[in-house]
């Protein structure tokens, strides 16, 4: 073995057979390990035993900046740094500040929604084992894959390759890292 | 017991309740396998540029200059080459930017209102709704910003300090129009982006075995790694889910503000507490008009009528009587309010609308947005493909005219008349507004030539096979 292993990966033709395989994966006490699929498999993730994801705290995050910022930036530009009778309205009011205010509370979650998605999912990536692996066209397209990584403390060459041959895996490979 | 009788032996209550099975409607027709999604999405791309292509790019192109041309007559001059002239000074220009916001509504509403509804049949029109928002978001935003008159200081839309260090007044629903609209097209630009990540995944790798490096590299670099990790489809859902729950109340409120243009005056027949909703719906409603316009001719020249069925147009359709009708009401409303309320001014500026000077835009108005949709109540009528198209162009100018109606009609007659006017578009801004329908048209065929213009990933998890459970509800 030339180059330094990343793991085993396994193809599934199914949808299904990759939800059974992916709980017996997760039952035999797997971390690092991950599936691969061309599009959200509905309840993988409990089958992958993937906790719930902790995006919606960024957002939250993002949206109170927002509103805050909003909210300052009106009072302080209108009622501190220049006042100016405009129209006999106050210097600042949380009415007329409200939509702005608003407009940015959506502006900043979405950033720092997708930011935090882009940060908890590692991405942008330059490089990653499974895209090197000669069917990745497939699993993008019409293919599953279970990709146990060998940093995983169970994993072991032979077992985790009867492992994924017992759950239905077909055509097992070991990924260059 | 005493329930049971001769006749009939069986219990009053039974021991089970089994629901009747509903059919559901099929999403993709003829049970199209994951590689035919993939293959026809990415076939549309990866194939040579098609010759009707190239006539209608160029075409495109043409109709653009004429906003090029204008734009740069207006730049060199001056904002006095539009037909604007007391007391109609705003015209045109605010009728175009209010249409062509309105349009991208529609764009909004199918990818994020009907993801949190979990209308699934949204998958297969969204990406191509919410192309079409972003590209009404840039048509729009070219009549404000040029309506300043110099353009150079456009800028200073955005809460920074002019030369006497006074701040932009935020007492103004203009303003608020500012941060609306531009945080639309921010967060409209964004969605829209993370819904193609997974699809440009799927082009890159495609582009790599067929070995075109140059454009394996540029959708690879759009990609961002991509490689459909469930990890990463767990967070890649919930942003998802969240952008589609904030962009639902951001749509809403775009058209709130800039109906607050309008209502937070005193204008007569401006100065109305409808208006929120009311623009909304309108915009909804032009909205559903434009995607049929695109959608028809899209589905029939590349052939998507497995992924865009008739129940789709049927949906579409409905939605457009649904937001038709309600709009036809707020028109109806309006005048009730009028007379109700008791305001001269606002009594005479409805009649007036209906009667004066400009009854012919009024009436033009009343018969695209309230007797058109009335059609969609006929199935022979959303079965008729080619009807269907038709009515949607109507209500394409239907909408025009009720934003010309709202706001020329208002400012001809306010409360003097001795200030009266009647106002009349210069050609300048005929060729504005005409090259607008260009530009729009130049980026939506960029779109479908180099972008995948339906969400593969999407598409495939509604399908049958998609589904883990084959068809039990067991998690």
């Amino acid at each position: 073995m030339s180059a330094q292993s990343y793991g085993l990966i396994a193809t599934f033709e199914t949808a299904a057979g990759l939800y059974q395989a992916a709980q017996q994966v997760r039952d035999a006490g797997y971390k690092h390990w991950d599936c691969i699929t061309p599009f959200p498999v509905h309840g993988l993730d409990k089958a992958m035993g993937v906790k719930r994801s902790i995006v919606p705290r960024f957002s939250l995050a993002g949206g109170i900046t927002g509103f805050i910022t909003g909210m300052s930036l009106i009072w302080w530009t209108g009622a501190v740094d220049y006042p100016l009778i405009v129209g006999g309205k106050p210097y600042f009011s949380p009415m007329f500040a409200f939509p702005v205010a608003y407009e940015l509370t959506i502006l900043f979650t979405a950033f720092a929604t997708i930011g935090g998605m882009f940060f908890l999912n590692g991405l942008p990536k330059h490089y990653h084992a499974v895209l090197k692996h000669d069917q990745i066209l497939r699993g993008m397209d019409d293919q599953f894959f279970i990709v146990i990584e060998s940093r995983d403390p169970r994993f072991n060459a032979t077992n985790t390759r009867a492992l994924l041959e017992k759950a239905g895996g077909t055509d097992i490979k070991e990924l260059e890292a | 017991m005493a329930h049971s009788d001769s006749a009939h032996s069986a219990p009053a209550i039974l021991q089970e309740v089994k629901p009747g099975v509903l059919p559901r409607a099929t999403l993709v027709e003829n049970n199209r396998s994951f590689a035919w999604i993939t293959e026809k999405i990415c076939s549309i791309i990866e194939g040579k540029t098609p010759t009707w292509w190239w006539v209608c790019f160029i075409l495109a192109c043409f109709v653009a200059s004429f906003t090029v041309a204008g734009i740069t007559y207006l730049v060199a001059t001056g904002v006095g080459v539009w037909g604007h002239a007391n007391p109609v000074n705003w015209a045109w220009d605010i009728v175009n930017f209010v249409f062509w916001i309105g349009i991208g509504h529609a764009g909004t509403l199918i990818s994020a209102i009907l993801c949190l509804l979990r209308q699934k049949w949204r998958t297969s029109i969204n990406r191509a709704a919410e192309a079409m928002t972003i590209f009404a978001v840039v048509c729009a935003a070219i009549f404000p910003v040029f309506h300043v008159g110099r353009v150079w200081y456009a800028w200073y839309l955005f809460p920074i300090p002019n030369s006497n260090v006074i701040w932009q007044n935020f007492r103004s629903p203009l303003e608020w129009d500012v941060f609306a609209v531009s945080t639309y097209g921010t967060v409209s630009v964004l969605f829209w982006y993370v819904g193609l990540i997974p699809d440009l995944a799927v082009l890159r790798d495609r582009f790599y075995a067929a070995g075109n490096k140059l454009r394996s590299f540029l959708y690879g670099l759009f990609a961002l790694g991509w490689r459909g990790s469930n990890r990463h489809w767990s967070n890649y859902e919930m942003a998802y889910l969240i952008l589609a729950g904030v962009s639902t109340p951001l749509v809403l409120s775009v058209h709130t503000i800039v109906s607050f243009d309008f209502a937070v005056s005193l204008l007569p027949g401006w100065h109305t507490t409808i208006f929120p909703p009311y623009f909304v719906a309108g915009a909804i409603f032009s909205g559903f008009g434009m995607v049929l316009t695109l959608m028809l001719p899209l589905r029939a020249i590349y052939k998507l009528e497995d992924l865009i069925t008739q129940y789709h147009i049927d949906c579409m359709c409905k939605i457009t009587l649904a937001t038709g009708t309600i709009v036809g009401y707020a028109y109806a409303m309006e005048f009730f309010i009028a007379w109700y309320g008791a305001n001269p001014y606002e009594g005479f500026a409805f009649i007036n609308r209906a009667f004066g000077h400009y009854a012919w835009a009024y009436w033009i108005m009343i018969a695209c947005n309230v007797i058109t949709p009335q059609f969609f109540w006929f199935k022979k009528v959303r079965q008729n493909t080619a009807f269907v198209w038709i009515l949607s162009i109507f209500v394409n100018v239907g909408m025009w005219f009720e934003r010309f109606v709202i706001i020329v009609t208002s400012l001809a007659r306010d409360f003097l008349p001795s200030s009266w006017g009647y106002y009349s578009p210069s050609i300048v801004e005929i060729f504005t507004f005409f090259g607008t329908f260009g530009v729009f048209s130049v980026l939506f065929l960029l779109f479908i030539r180099f972008l995948p213009i339906m969400p593969m990933a999407e598409l495939k998890a509604v399908t049958p096979q998609a589904d883990v459970h084959a068809g039990h509800d067991k998690h």
